[in-house]
């Protein structure tokens, strides 16, 4: 029987190009997402990664995001 | 190109467009049917697939002019025809293309107006043509022909002002013009057309680029203005084209383009058989308006007589060119009536009378 | 960790567009540039945009663009596509584009089968100009020129234009889909798919309508503007294939 680890993946957010609509903090479901405190230079709050969160790079952040501002890692050589 | 007298050809006006544009390499005519122009885009229809090149005939004169619009941006020579109320529709697109900076060829063969007016040939689009009817600041080269050879020549040197200069231009005919017909003489078709390097054909494997005539910048747009002024200054300077008629020893000059210059040629006749110097400068430009060259003959003249097919339009630039120099009187028959001969000789006859008056 | 989504190709790099936050449009301009990537389109492919949100996507994609006076982008589609038969030629319009000043153009086109293809946005309003009525406003809603909702006596009702042009034969393929949450953005995707195979093919006209999010002009939050799409707006625009014509020899 393989035992299937969940993916480890890893969410960056182009912090300067996120307009702070935080449809990506709304649909990801391991709440690896999450408003930022920070301002960014257009005076959006940011979404930001949570690093401490799960993601498992399923993508979904980076197809709802309307700026291209999500870049989503995984490791490839997960074991089965 | 060459000329043979081998391939004299009988033909109409609104066919030797047509005929003329597939010559010069023309390869997209977008057209929709409105009298008096009709046959030019039959004949299009006809002789310009098997030419391999594209006829289409669109919902509407806006969708065409669009469509020129388009076959332009991609390098190929485009144009499309219509008559007055057509071209009212295609102002938006001449503004663009303005802007754009791309080639066209519009051809306006005028009939009666305003409002649906009638289908008889008039010259009421005179403003609309050289004033730009279109919005912002930019000029159209107009050419306007008098015979159906003329149609011919001009319908070439449109297509190679257009590339030369990246601009509209557009040509001024009129329902009898289009309707009538004359032996012409066509050159070659043209076997090289020029370069565009210019021209959208997919990014391939270098840059992308776009044409728009949008610039919010205040400050880009002043200086896209003033680009076209220079473009404007420069086909004054070259493309300014007018034809003389007995106008050397000339007392009495008349100004008039087009069907009405070809009257009043027939009045100026008439009249030197009674001993009364009279000539005529015709337009073959509209814009660029040929100013000076009224001004050079108007100097030992003494009165200036314009005959037009409209209320008076092409009067202002005469009045403009002289300015004040030399008595200017107007004469003109709108609504697609065509003037006579004897009318115009007439006119001039009373004019030269009133001179002769004053002189004694 | 390896990079999952890179840059797309033909989307200029690093590019902040001027849509607001939450808009469709920056999504749809996602998908549009990866698809010419995904099918290999970018290096043939003109553009035509509309005068609109997207007036500006000359900024945006990294492909040659033409920017269409207001509603006159497939009438300069039809030129360059048949003075250029060999490009890829695609217009992305809005809803006041295409179907209101547009109209004739739009339904012309696609009665002629042009071979070109048509990625029709439609939320509803006219956004570039501050959210006025357009076309698609559904019945009720506000907008800055029907202060107190869209009355069917005074304004009409909402136009279905893709219903329209998908019932003429020389419609190879019609589909409208939503974004409105990543299920819609992957339907979304696969229907521009299918609206460009069918060009490449030489199967005639495609038309995909996407019903699209307008956060600033419909007064919501993003996430609240996918809810209302998928529960307010698929009920007056249904989702679906609307026509598909692509077997016919």
């Amino acid at each position: 029987m393989t035992v299937k680890t969940a993916r480890k993946g890893r969410v960056v957010v182009k912090k300067e190009m996120c307009k702070g609509c935080m449809l990506c903090v709304e649909y990801c479901r391991r709440n690896v997402l999450r408003v930022s405190e920070s301002f960014n230079k257009m005076g959006y709050h940011p979404a930001e990664a949570d690093e401490s969160a799960e993601c498992t790079a399923c993508m979904v952040c980076s197809l709802v995001c309307p700026e291209v501002a999500i870049e989503v890692y995984d490791d490839e050589d997960r074991s089965e | 190109m060459t000329k043979t007298e081998a391939n004299k050809i009988f033909i109409s006006g609104n066919h030797a467009f047509g005929e003329a544009a597939i010559r010069a390499g023309c390869t997209c005519y977008f057209g929709y049917p409105i009298t008096p122009q009709n046959e030019l885009g039959e004949y299009m229809s006809e002789h310009l697939p098997p030419a391999g090149g594209v006829f289409l005939q669109s919902e509407s004169e806006t969708a065409a002019i669009n469509m020129l619009i388009g076959a332009s941006a991609v390098g190929v020579r485009a144009m499309t025809s219509s008559s007055s109320p057509g071209i009212s529709l295609k102002q938006e697109g001449i503004s663009f293309l303005a802007g754009f900076e791309l080639p066209g060829v519009i051809i306006n063969v005028m009939r009666g107006g305003p409002g649906l007016g009638n289908i008889a040939p008039s010259q009421g689009d005179y403003f609309q043509a050289t004033r730009g009817g279109g919005h912002g600041d930019y000029r159209t080269p107009v050419f306007a022909p008098a015979t159906v050879q003329e149609i011919v020549d001009l319908t070439v040197l449109s297509f190679d002002v257009a590339d030369r200069y990246r601009t509209p231009v557009m040509i001024l005919g009129d329902g009898m013009m289009g309707q009538m017909k004359e032996p012409v003489v066509f050159p070659e078709k043209i076997k090289k057309l020029p370069e565009k390097e210019w021209a959208l054909k997919g990014r391939g494997n270098g840059p992308s680029r776009y044409m728009a005539s949008l610039i919010l910048d205040a400050l880009e747009m002043e200086k896209h203005n003033w680009k076209l002024v220079r473009k404007y200054r420069e086909i004054e300077k070259n493309e300014t084209r007018y034809e003389a008629f007995m106008a050397d020893d000339a007392e009495i000059i008349a100004v008039a383009y087009g069907t009405t210059a070809r009257i009043t040629k027939g009045a100026i006749k008439r009249l030197r058989k009674e001993g009364v110097k009279a000539g005529l400068l015709r337009p073959i430009t509209l814009w660029p308006f040929p100013s000076q060259a009224i001004r050079d003959i108007a100097q030992n003249a003494k009165k200036v007589v314009v005959f037009e097919m409209s209320t008076g339009q092409m009067v202002e630039d005469v009045l403009l060119a002289v300015m004040g120099q030399i008595p200017v009187q107007f004469h003109g028959r709108p609504g697609g009536v065509i003037p006579t001969p004897l009318e115009f000789s007439r006119i001039m006859y009373r004019e030269y009378e009133l001179l002769k008056k004053k002189s004694i | 960790m390896k990079l999952k989504n890179k840059w797309p190709k033909y989307y200029k790099k690093d590019v902040i567009t001027h849509y607001c936050p939450g808009c469709g449009h920056g999504i749809v301009h996602r998908i549009v540039a990866e698809l010419l990537e995904e099918m290999e389109l970018g290096k043939r492919a003109v553009c035509v945009n509309p005068a609109g949100c997207a007036v500006l996507a000359y900024k945006y994609f990294d492909i040659d663009m033409i920017e269409s006076a207001h509603g006159r982008g497939t009438a300069i589609a039809t030129g360059v596509k048949r003075a250029r038969p060999d490009l890829f030629v695609f217009t992305y319009q809005g809803d006041g584009d295409l179907s209101a000043i547009g109209t004739a153009e739009t339904i012309h086109s696609a009665n002629r089968g042009e071979h070109i293809s048509v990625v029709f946005i439609n939320n509803a309003v006219y956004g570039m100009t501050g959210g006025q009525m357009a076309p698609t406003t559904l019945v009720g809603m506000r907008t800055t020129t029907t202060p107190s909702g869209r009355n069917p006596e005074y304004d009409g009702y909402p136009l279905h234009i893709t219903e329209v042009v998908a019932s003429f034969p020389g419609v190879a393929y019609a589909e409208r889909v939503a974004v409105d949450g990543p299920a819609g953005i992957q339907k979304t995707k696969k229907a521009i798919r299918n609206a460009f195979q069918c060009q490449i093919d030489g199967l005639g006209y495609s038309i995909v309508e996407v019903l699209s999010p307008c956060p600033t002009n419909w007064k919501m939050t993003p996430r609240a503007s996918f809810t209302w799409i998928t529960e307010e707006m698929t009920k007056e625009y249904k989702l679906g294939v609307l026509a598909d014509r692509r077997a016919r020899e």
